[in-house]
C-alpha cells in the first residue's frame, strides 16, 4: 500500500517542484490558535505537515523551537493533545501527510505500543525522534514499522558513507538531511556542500531526500530545492508565531503570519526547477 | 573479568546496565561517540596512556587521597567508626579532577582542539578548566545562572584558569539546562570540540568512561582500609547526584556483598514535596533524557521536571544509569537527605573534625549520621568525602544567618 508520505512525494515530482514540508509547533501558543494554524498549512501550499511534540528539554533545538515548545506546554499540551489535534484535522483532511516530531521521553513515559496504537488511530502517517538513532531501533523504530508508520531518520554531514547504510536500513516515507552539523535554525554554511551530500545520500536509497535546518527564506527554499526531493522549513514558522504575539497571547495576526509565510516561501519551491 | 555472576561487568556492548544506559543522542553525535569508544578502549590498554594518567594522579592531583578515622564524629555518633576517604584534599578540592585528566589525555589523543563542559557546583567546571590550562586547550564552560548566583568563588576560580563562562538562563538555570546547551554546542562544533562530562551519566561511553576514572576512589579505599583494620569496612557511604563519586567509591565493592553500600540523594525541601527535590531514584521513575535511560524526575507526560536542591552539585532530575540498575537490583541503597539534614552535618563535620565539607558531600555524611549509630563500635563505615566546601561558606552562612 502505498503511504500517504510517498504519495504526497510522487505527486510533487509529477508537478515538477520539490516538496514542502513545514514544521510547527503543536498547541503553540494554544490549542485553538495551533489547530487553526494546522488546518492553514495546506491551503498556503505545504504538503506534508510535521507536527511538533513539545519536549521540556529538546536538545536539538534552538531558542525559536525552544520557546514555541516551552508556550505549548505552558499552554497545558501533552502527547495525549497533540494526538487529539492530529484526529481533529483528519475528520477535516484525509490526504495531507502528518509526521510526528519530537523526542523519545514523551512517548516511553506514554507507552510505546500504546502510543503506537493511538498515533494510527488519529491518522498519523511518520515519526521523527531526535534521539533515536539506528543504534536504538529496537526502541521504538521496529514497532513502528510494523503499526504501520513511517520512521523517517535524520542523516547529517557525520553521517559518512560508511555509516549510511545503517541509517537507512530501517528508514521509510523519506530521508531528512540536516544540512549542517548544528540546531534547528543555525544558517546553512555552503549550499553546494547541501547539493553534493543530498546526491550523495542518492546514491545509497530510492527514498526521496528533504532538507531541513537553515532554510528561512523563499530564495534559500529556490535554492536548495534544486537537488532535494523535499524542503523542510520549520524555525522561521514558530518564530513568526512568536512575534505575533502579545502578552505571550495569540492575536489576531497570528494564524495569518503562519499562512502567509508559509504561501512566500512556496513561491521558492514552486521556482526551484525553474 | 569479574566472572560471569559479577555486578562489576557492566556495561554491555550496547551501552546498557541492565534496562539503562544506551545511546539516545541526535544523529550528527553519533558517529563521534563510537569514534570517542574506539579511542577509549585503546587508551585503555595503552601504557603509555595509563603512565601518564598515573604520573598527572600521583604529582598533580596528589593521590592517594589519605583514608583518615574521624574520632570526634565516632565519639559522638556512638556507634561505627567514622572513615573519610578525603577526595578533597585532590588539586582543585574534589573527585572531579580524577576523571578530567583522563578524559582529557583522550581529547589530546582524538586531536580535538576545543573543550566544553557543564558543571552544577563548580567543582567540575573548576576541574576541566584546570585541566585545560594544564594542556593549553581553550574551553566553554556553560552553568546553569541560579548556579552562577550560588557558587560564585568557583566562577571566578573558572575565569581565572582562563575558561569561558557561559550562564545558562532557561528552565530553572541549574545542571539539567547546562547540560542541554552544552550539548547543543557540541552538535554545532562536532569536528573541533570535545565534550568533557562530569558525571557518571550521558550517552555510552561516557558512564563507563567516568567510572573507571573514578574507580580509583574505591579501589585506593578498599586497600587503605585493610591495611589500618586488616578487613572490608561494613559500610561504604556517597551522595549520589549524577553519581560519579559514588559509582567510583562503590565500584570495588559491587562483589563484595558482606559491605552494605549507601548512595545519599538530595532530598531538598522532602520527598513528599512536589518538585522540591532532586531524588531521581526515590522520587522519579524511567525515563530518558541527556542520550541514556535512566530513573528521571518527570510529570505524567514524560516532561522533565526540575528539580530543587540546596547543593548545586546535586541539583539534577537524572542520575547515572549504573545507579539506576544498582538501585534496582538493590545492592546499593539510595536513600534522601533533606537540605536541612545536608546543612546540619555540614556544621557537624566542620566543628567537630576541623573539615568543612561539601554541602553535596555533607549529604553523604547526613547518611552516615543515620546508619552508624545503630552500628557496633567494631564495625566501620566510611564516607567519600568528595569534596570540600569553601564554594559553600556564603550559601551556607546565608541560610544560617551568619551574613
Amino acid at each position: 500500500m502505498t503511504s500517504r508520505i510517498e504519495k504526497r512525494f510522487a505527486e510533487a515530482k509529477a508537478a515538477g517542484r520539490p516538496a514542502f514540508v513545514t514544521y510547527v509547533m503543536a498547541g503553540d501558543p494554544d490549542l485553538a490558535t495551533s489547530q487553526a494554524i494546522m488546518e492553514a498549512l495546506p491551503q498556503a501550499g505545504s504538503d506534508i505537515i510535521e507536527f511538533g511534540m513539545p519536549f521540556s528539554d529538546p536538545m536539538a533545538d534552538g531558542v525559536a523551537i525552544q520557546m514555541g515548545g516551552q508556550r505549548a506546554l505552558a499552554g497545558g499540551m501533552t502527547l495525549r493533545g497533540v494526538l487529539g489535534m492530529v484526529e481533529d484535522f483528519r475528520r477535516k483532511d484525509e490526504t495531507t501527510p502528518i509526521v510526528l516530531m519530537g523526542y523519545y521521553n514523551p512517548i516511553y513515559s506514554f507507552g510505546v505500543d500504546k502510543f503506537l496504537a493511538a498515533a494510527k488511530e488519529a491518522g498519523v502517517d511518520g515519526l521523527i525522534i531526535v534521539d533515536l538513532p539506528p543504534e536504538e531501533d529496537e526502541e521504538l523504530c521496529i514497532p513502528a514499522l510494523k503499526a504501520g508508520l513511517n520512521f523517517i531518520r535524520l542523516t547529517t554531514p557525520t553521517t559518512d558513507d560508511k555509516r549510511l547504510p545503517a541509517v537507512l536500513k530501517n528508514t521509510s516515507g523519506f530521508v531528512y538531511y540536516v544540512s549542517m552539523t548544528g540546531i534547528t535554525g543555525a544558517a546553512i554554511k555552503s549550499r553546494a556542500a547541501v547539493g553534493e551530500a543530498v546526491a550523495r545520500i542518492k546514491t545509497h536509497t530510492d527514498l526521496p531526500v528533504a532538507v531541513g535546518f537553515g532554510i528561512k527564506t523563499a530564495e534559500d527554499a529556490e535554492e536548495i530545492g534544486k537537488h532535494a526531493d523535499g524542503i523542510v522549513v520549520g524555525t522561521v514558522l514558530v518564530d513568526a508565531v512568536g512575534k505575533s504575539l502579545v502578552d505571550g497571547k495569540a492575536t489576531d495576526k497570528t494564524v495569518a503570519a503562519v499562512r502567509d509565510l508559509v504561501a512566500d516561501i512556496f513561491a521558492g519551491v514552486k521556482r526551484a526547477r525553474g | 573479568m569479574d566472572g560471569i555472576n559479577s555486578l562489576r561487568n557492566g556495561p554491555d556492548e550496547d551501552g546498557r546496565f541492565g534496562l539503562y544506559g544506551g545511546r539516545f543522542v541526535a544523529e550528527t553525535l553519533m558517529p563521534l561517540i563510537l569514534d570517542l569508544e574506539a579511542h577509549y578502549r585503546a587508551a585503555k590498554v595503552d601504557p603509555d596512556y595509563l603512565g601518564e594518567l598515573k604520573m598527572l594522579a600521583t604529582h598533580y592531583t596528589g593521590r592517594p587521597s589519605p583514608l583518615y578515622f574521624a574520632e570526634r564524629l565516632t565519639s559522638h555518633l556512638g556507634g561505627a567508626k567514622v572513615w573519610l576517604k578525603r577526595e578533597e584534599l585532590n588539586h582543585t578540592g574534589s573527585h572531579k579532577i580524577n576523571n578530567c585528566l583522563g578524559q582529557i589525555l583522550l581529547a589530546k589523543r582524538m586531536g580535538k582542539t576545543r573543550i566544553i563542559a557543564e558543571t552544577g557546583a563548580g567543582q567540575h567546571g573548576v576541574a576541566t578548566a584546570t585541566v585545560c590550562a594544564k594542556f593549553d586547550l581553550p574551553c566553554t564552560i556553560f552553568m546553569g545562572a541560579t548556579d552562577v548566583e550560588r557558587q560564585k568563588p568557583n566562577v571566578l576560580r573558572m575565569k581565572m584558569l582562563g575558561a569561558e563562562v557561559r550562564p545558562v538562563t532557561a528552565g530553572a538555570g541549574t545542571l539539567k539546562d547546562a547540560m542541554n546547551e552544552a550539548l547543543r554546542d557540541w552538535v554545532t562544533n562536532v569536528d573541533t570540540t570535545y565534550y568533557l562530562i562530569g558525571t557518571a551519566a550521558g550517552p555510552h561511553p561516557y558512564p563507563e568512561m567516568v567510572r573507571d576514572f573514578q574507580s580509583v576512589i574505591g579501589t585506593e579505599l578498599k586497600q587503605q582500609f585493610q591495611e589500618a583494620e586488616g578487613k572490608l569496612p561494613e559500610a561504604v557511604v556517597a551522595c549520589v547526584g549524577g553519581g560519579s563519586n559514588a559509582i567510583g567509591t562503590f565500584h570495588a565493592f559491587l562483589d563484595d556483598p558482606s559491605v552494605k553500600l549507601y548512595g545519599a540523594e538530595a532530598g531538598g525541601h522532602g520527598i513528599d514535596t512536589e518538585n522540591g527535590h532532586a531524588a531521581s531514584m526515590t522520587g522519579g521513575r524511567p525515563g530518558v533524557l541527556h542520550g541514556n535511560r535512566t530513573y528521571l524526575l518527570q510529570d505524567s507526560d514524560g516532561q522533565i521536571l526540575e528539580g530543587h536542591s540546596i547543593s548545586a552539585g546535586l541539583d539534577y532530575p537524572g542520575v547515572g544509569p549504573e545507579h539506576a540498575f544498582l538501585h534496582d537490583t538493590k545492592r546499593v541503597t539510595y536513600a534522601p537527605i533533606t537540605d536541612n539534614e545536608a546543612l546540619e552535618a555540614f556544621q557537624l563535620c566542620t566543628k567537630m573534625e576541623g573539615i568543612i565539607p561539601a554541602l553535596e558531600s555533607a549529604h553523604g555524611l547526613a547518611q552516615v549520621m543515620k546508619v552508624a549509630p545503630a552500628m557496633g563500635k567494631d564495625t566501620s563505615i566510611v564516607l567519600c568525602l568528595s569534596g570540600r566546601g569553601d564554594k559553600d561558606v556564603e550559601s551556607v552562612g546565608n541560610y544560617l544567618g551568619l551574613l
